[in-house]
């Protein structure tokens, strides 16, 4: 079998204000090419869980398997790099670096793993650019172009080092529906055309509905 | 495996879009690194310029007859009353005199030693000088005036007439400039000296001398040698001091203390002689750097709050890098560059401008009555300073970054995301 993720008994709590118990045995998977969406309501986990899986969050217990080897226990410089590597992340909030131009903030990943020349990766960086139709603003300040186009940089950033999973928090959630359906669009021929893994937190039905896989979150676990 | 390219640009990118911030830091250090240069050039500076003040008319060893009780009295010489108390009333020094009786040897055995860069006998006399009806006393010294030239820069303060003058001349006086203006002498004028004895010398002023020591030029003159000896009629053997240069200083103590023994005579090193020039070298030193100090720590503050600042500005972004793959370390290290970058700018800023300052203050003007070598302010020009300068510049400099630079390391990128 082809697992890209996979957890088993993930817990997580939060001790203060006091001892509440945010994720419970959270164990699932998501296998190569699959594009899954996260539902749930409002302060389900959902959010929480995906901070983990991007392994930035490493205050759990149980395990989390990326590409079937065990990252749960790796120390902040080996995770920086699985994170740099293997994970791209598109934030709810285009997080972009503001004083960066559009092409720069796409390619600075690429930078800091740095496997390929500077131009290799600015060659690449504007394929992505390309892709997502926003390489007209490749020289743009980041901070000078709209909230759709932020989003599809920070897509285009996810993707320059060819991770082997892309999740998102709520990626659509700041876009009107033409923008979302956009990116969505995106998405499915990412995973199409390249066989590209996906996991996505929506609020949105219609969006989930379009996706091979809901996981439904509950109070912490994951009820289907 | 850390990624430089790509971490200098991030911190060159921070520090030119708040490049305000960035030259407001770099200036304290600019401002810091100039005070310390300047501070310790012209401190150095003077502090040299008053020890060669006193050095130059110090002998490295001053060899003379010190007129003291004798250290072993006679009564422990005598066998028979060793078993007994003695009791010895109103110890007196030996009739002794001012001469070193072998002084002609003592010289020649210091013309053959090595160690010996040149050694000047002299014969110095009490005398009175006697212009019209004036009286002052003071003393006369009889030197080898080509010597003592060639050993010690006595002709620099011999403010006019030349040392040759005073060569040609057997009756020839160098006359202390204070005793010149007491008694409204100048060059060709003649002054009368008598002994202690009463006799009486008339004497013409070949030139004055001017040490900027108020007490020497009140009463000291220069003559040669054989003019005193013929004034207190004595013989050509007739020396009461012997000055002596060594090739190395530091050696005076111990050379002193050879001598000392070697000829029974008494030796002074220039270190016992000007015990006191140190503590005040030492002091000036502790105030420069103590000053320097400061005002690098005011720097380094600035330093630490610009960062800071920009570190709690930039929080989204270090979130973000973090998130898309860089380590803490790489995060830390950012922000140490930028740090390094503002010290390493403003420090060479601070150098060069320390330096300018230093050239400035050596070419102004300072005349003064006292110090008539000296037409410009002293300024010590030594590389060592600017090595340290640079030095303290990046000591400072890496303090300030690190503290800030360390949060931001720790920051957690989750809660900056999460907005908490
Ligand atoms: N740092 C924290 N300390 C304590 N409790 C927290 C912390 N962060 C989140 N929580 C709580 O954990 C629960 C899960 O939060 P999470 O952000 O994962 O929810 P979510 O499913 O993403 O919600 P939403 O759909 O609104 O984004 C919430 O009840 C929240 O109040
Ligand atoms: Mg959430």
């Amino acid at each position: 079998m082809n697992l890209v993720l996979e957890t088993k008994n993930i817990n997580k709590h939060f001790l203060k204000p006091k001892d509440f118990h945010v994720l419970k045995d959270i164990s699932f998977s998501v296998k190569k090419g699959e594009f899954a969406s996260i539902m749930g309501k409002s302060g389900s986990g959902k959010s929480t869980l995906l901070y983990i899986l991007s392994t930035m969050d490493t205050e759990y217990t149980g395990s989390l398997y990326l590409n079937n080897e065990l990252i749960t226990g790796k120390n902040h410089q080996e995770l920086s790099r699985i994170r740099n590597k293997y994970v791209g992340f598109v934030f709810q909030f285009h997080y972009l670096l503001s004083e960066f131009s559009v092409l720069e903030n796409v390619m600075l990943p690429a930078k800091k793993l740095a496997e390929k020349s500077h131009q290799e990766i600015e060659f690449l960086a504007m394929e992505k650019l390309k892709m997502l139709d926003i390489d007209k603003l490749a020289l743009q300040r980041a901070s000078r172009i709209s909230g759709g186009e932020k989003q599809r940089v920070a897509i285009a950033r996810a993707l320059i080092n060819n991770p082997i999973i892309l999740m998102g928090d709520e990626p659509t959630g700041n876009l009107d529906s033409r923008n979302a359906d956009n990116v969505f669009n995106i998405f499915k021929q990412l995973k199409e055309e390249q066989g590209l893994s996906l996991l996505i937190v929506t609020h949105d039905e219609d969006f989930a509905k379009k996706t091979d896989r809901i996981i439904q979150m509950e109070d912490g676990r994951i009820v289907s | 495996m850390t990624n430089w390219p790509v971490i200098l640009n991030i911190a060159k990118t921070h520090l030119l879009t708040k490049f305000k911030s960035t030259l407001t830091a770099a200036l304290g250090v600019t401002f810091g690194i100039a005070s310390y240069i300047t501070l310790v050039s012209f401190m150095t500076g003077l502090n040299t310029m008053l020890d060669d003040l006193i050095l130059n008319q110090t002998p490295h060893v001053h060899l003379y007859n010190e007129i003291k009780p004798t250290a072993k009295q006679p009564v422990a010489l005598y066998d028979d009353v060793q078993q007994s108390f003695q009791f010895i009333h109103s110890v007196k020094p030996k009739q002794n005199q001012k001469k070193i009786h072998n002084a002609l040897p003592i010289l020649n055995y210091l013309k053959e030693d090595k160690n010996v860069k040149g050694a000047t006998p002299q014969a110095r006399a009490q005398i009175f000088y006697i212009s019209g009806s004036n009286e002052l006393g003071g003393n006369l010294i009889g030197v080898d005036i080509m010597e003592e030239v060639k050993l010690s820069n006595i002709s620099d303060y011999i403010v006019n007439g030349k040392p040759e003058d005073l060569k040609n001349s057997d009756s020839g006086i160098l006359l202390g400039a204070g005793l010149a203006e007491k008694m409204s002498l100048k060059i060709g004028d003649r002054v009368q000296v008598s002994t202690v004895k009463g006799d009486l010398f008339p004497l013409k002023i070949v030139g004055i001398y001017q040490s900027g020591i108020a007490d020497i030029d009140n009463s000291q003159s220069f003559v040669n040698l054989k003019t005193v000896q013929r004034i207190l009629g004595e013989t050509q053997n007739y020396i009461t001091d012997i000055n002596i240069k060594l090739n190395v200083i530091e050696n005076a103590p111990v050379y002193s203390k050879k001598l000392s023994s070697l000829f029974s005579i008494t030796a002074t090193s220039v270190n016992e002689a000007n015990a006191q020039f140190e503590t005040g070298t030492n002091i000036r030193n502790l105030i420069t750097y103590a000053v320097s100090i400061t005002l690098l720590i005011v720097a380094g503050f600035g330093i630490y709050n610009i960062l800071n600042m920009l570190i709690y500005e930039k929080m989204k972004d270090i979130a973000i890098l973090k998130a898309t793959g860089f380590s803490g370390k790489d995060v830390q290290l950012i922000f140490m560059s930028q740090a390094m970058i503002i010290g390493i700018v403003g420090g060479l800023l601070g150098l060069v401008l320390g330096f300018i300052f230093s050239v400035l203050i050596d070419h102004a003007s300072f005349k003064t009555e006292a110090l008539p070598t000296i037409d410009t302010y002293p300024v010590s020009f030594s590389i060592s300073y600017y090595v340290i300068g640079i030095v303290f510049a990046l000591i400072s400099t890496f303090i300030a970054g690190y503290l800030p630079s360390n949060k931001a390391r720790k920051i957690d990128p989750v809660k900056i995301i999460r907005g908490t």
